[in-house]
């Protein structure tokens, strides 16, 4: 199942990331990184549990105490924009 | 042709814990834009979420309550989407390994007793709030405020076992109803404690296949619910019967307009590429931990219910009320525990406590610090010894309220004790005069003397706590 130009197009819309001339070497990348995965396929994985982590850790918690947050001011230092408070941010609805 | 509808909910219950799902700022309500945000909950670079303990417990509770299957290992996932309420670009949530699986709530259909059954309960975080439409939101852009982000949500996704609108609605109710039971959430709708998505299909009735589905959301009250799945199931019917095809799409439901509508939001890529959270370790959920919050689970408000029927003898319309609540069901069962029998304490606390929780907009917490189960017994407890009669009882209630004082003291300082209640006396009067129409006749036909007779047989009903002149008055009036 090879990458084509329209899968490309379509993760980099995903990632809204706009992409010009260098397309066609994504897909020849992307297909790269799929034959080197497609390897593991010929290993015969059915009784091995899908791996979700690789860190030996498990169950780690906080206890449920609000501490105070951060100031404004410091949360907002690098917005582009804020107005009264809050983050001003390109409308996001018709 | 006759249609039925295909339901299944989605609902979104915020969880009452003090601070957010995976970092420790307030999950409170209400607070000034981006005053409880941090670069955890607002997505940073370089910060780590580490999940807040309660907000587990809470979920096994709830999945113990509706018989769901912990499991014993859960993963937390990336829902990838972008939109400005989410500035991390992803939503942690369950996806593949969820906390729970299965389980039902049950609800009274006319039918009898039905079984909605549970596909899955997970956790995970709320987005944050973006305001569009007020005055002060420039042209052009939008608002983001990220206190919500990071709230810890339990979703509740349940089979579509829902036929109409009508066992939406009681489910929700019960759903609602069993949360705040377990004191897992404040079960606020307007504050949006509470949310509900459905979705929605229609078929020809008896038929096996289910029809295209669409997803309703914005209904933020159970009134909405019910009304918004109307206009869905009406318009899906109203599109078949013409000829159409339903749409697969996420509809609005506007209250105001009472209509659904296609959902204005841009560009939402239906494409979440789920992947395990590399922040976030896996959760094993051991045996004991579980077995420790089943040991601490309330009693559920229908097993509640079905004891006070069984065990209390109430009506089942007495304990439906009661129970409707955890607090008041606590109140009602600490009356009759000083010694008050269940009906009596049924009676008044359905009548005059719920009455003045709704007239005053007061929590039962905040009553029973003002009257306390033990100071409405001692009241009752005076009604059944005959001190006072019910609807002088019902004034020194109403002097309860501002007087910290006993009952007794108040019936004492106030003169309660005897019976000075004109309406209770005046019914009195009238059964002594209609047991006794010949002495009625002959006081008419001008033996006055008689009226001394009259009063006595008033005193005798009213074991002599009758206020003397006010019979006198009511007497004369009645057969003058």
């Amino acid at each position: 199942m090879a990458v084509t130009l329209e899968d490309v197009e379509k993760v980099a819309y995903l990632a809204r990331l706009k992409l010009s001339g260098e397309k066609g070497r994504f897909i020849s990348q992307l297909n790269r990184i799929l034959d080197y995965i497609a390897q593991l396929e010929e290993l015969d994985t059915g009784g091995v549990p899908p791996t979700s982590h690789v860190l030996p850790l498990k169950n780690v918690f906080r206890e449920d105490e609000a501490r105070p947050s951060v100031p404004r001011e410091e949360l907002m230092a690098n917005a582009p924009a804020e107005h009264m408070g809050y983050f001003k941010v390109p409308r996001a609805i018709e | 042709m006759e249609y039925e509808a295909v339901i299944g909910l989605e609902v979104h219950v915020q969880l009452l814990t003090e601070s957010k799902m995976f970092c420790g700022c307030s999950a409170k309500f209400g607070a000034e834009p981006n005053t409880q945000a941090c670069p955890v909950c607002l997505g940073f670079p370089g910060v780590l979420p580490v999940l807040n303990r309660k907000a587990v417990e809470f979920a096994i509770r709830m999945a113990l309550a509706v018989e769901g299957e912990v499991q014993p290992f859960c993963v937390f996932a990336r829902k990838s989407y972008f939109y400005p309420d989410l500035p991390k670009g992803y939503q942690i949530s369950q996806y593949e390994l969820p906390l729970c699986i299965g389980g039902y709530i049950e609800i009274e259909t006319d039918g009898g007793k039905k079984r909605v059954g549970i596909t899955r309960i997970h956790l995970e975080e709320d987005a944050g709030k973006l305001v569009h439409e007020e005055a002060y939101v420039e042209a052009g852009t939008s608002l983001f405020d990220g206190n919500r982000c990071g709230v810890p949500l339990l979703e509740i996704v349940s089979e579509p076992d829902i036929r109409n609108p009508k066992e939406a609605h009681d489910y929700l109710v019960r759903l609602r109803q069993l949360v705040m039971y377990l004191g897992i959430c404040d079960g606020n709708m307007e504050e949006g404690s509470i949310r509900c998505d459905a979705n929605v299909s229609v078929r020809p009735k008896g038929s096996k296949e289910l029809g295209t589905k669409t997803e309703v959301k914005n209904m933020n009250s159970f009134r909405n619910v019910q009304r918004a799945l109307e206009a869905e199931i009406s318009r899906q019917i109203r599109v078949l019967e013409a000829g159409g095809k339903i749409e697969q799409e996420t509809l609005l439901w506007d209250p105001e307009r009472e209509v659904v509508e296609p959902m204005r939001s841009k560009e939402f890529a239906h494409d979440y590429r789920y992947f395990p959270d590399p922040d976030l370790v896996p959760l094993y959920i051991e045996n004991e931990w579980i077995e420790k919050v089943r040991s601490e689970l309330p009693e559920l408000p229908w097993r509640r219910k079905e004891r006070f029927v069984a065990e209390l003898g109430l009506p089942e319309y007495d304990s439906e009320v009661l129970t409707s609540e955890r607090e008041t069901a606590d109140y009602f069962e600490d009356v009759v525990a000083s010694g008050v029998p269940p009906k009596a304490a049924s009676n008044w606390v359905m009548g005059e406590v719920l009455r003045v929780l709704k007239e005053e907009r007061v929590g039962m917490d905040a009553f029973r610090k003002r009257i306390g189960p033990d100071r409405l017994a001692e009241l009752i407890k005076l009604v059944q010894a005959g001190t006072v009669s019910g609807s002088i009882a019902k004034k020194v209630f109403e002097e309860m309220r501002t007087d910290p004082s006993s009952p007794k003291e108040i019936v004492e300082k106030k003169g309660l004790a005897q019976i000075s209640d004109e309406v209770e006396l005046s019914r009195i009067v009238d059964d002594v005069l209609s047991e006794h129409p010949q002495e009625v006749e002959r006081y008419r036909a001008g033996k006055v003397q008689l009226l001394g007779f009259f009063v006595g047989q008033v005193m005798k009903k009213t074991r002599g706590k009758a206020n003397p002149k006010l019979v006198n008055r009511l007497i004369r009036e009645k057969l003058g």
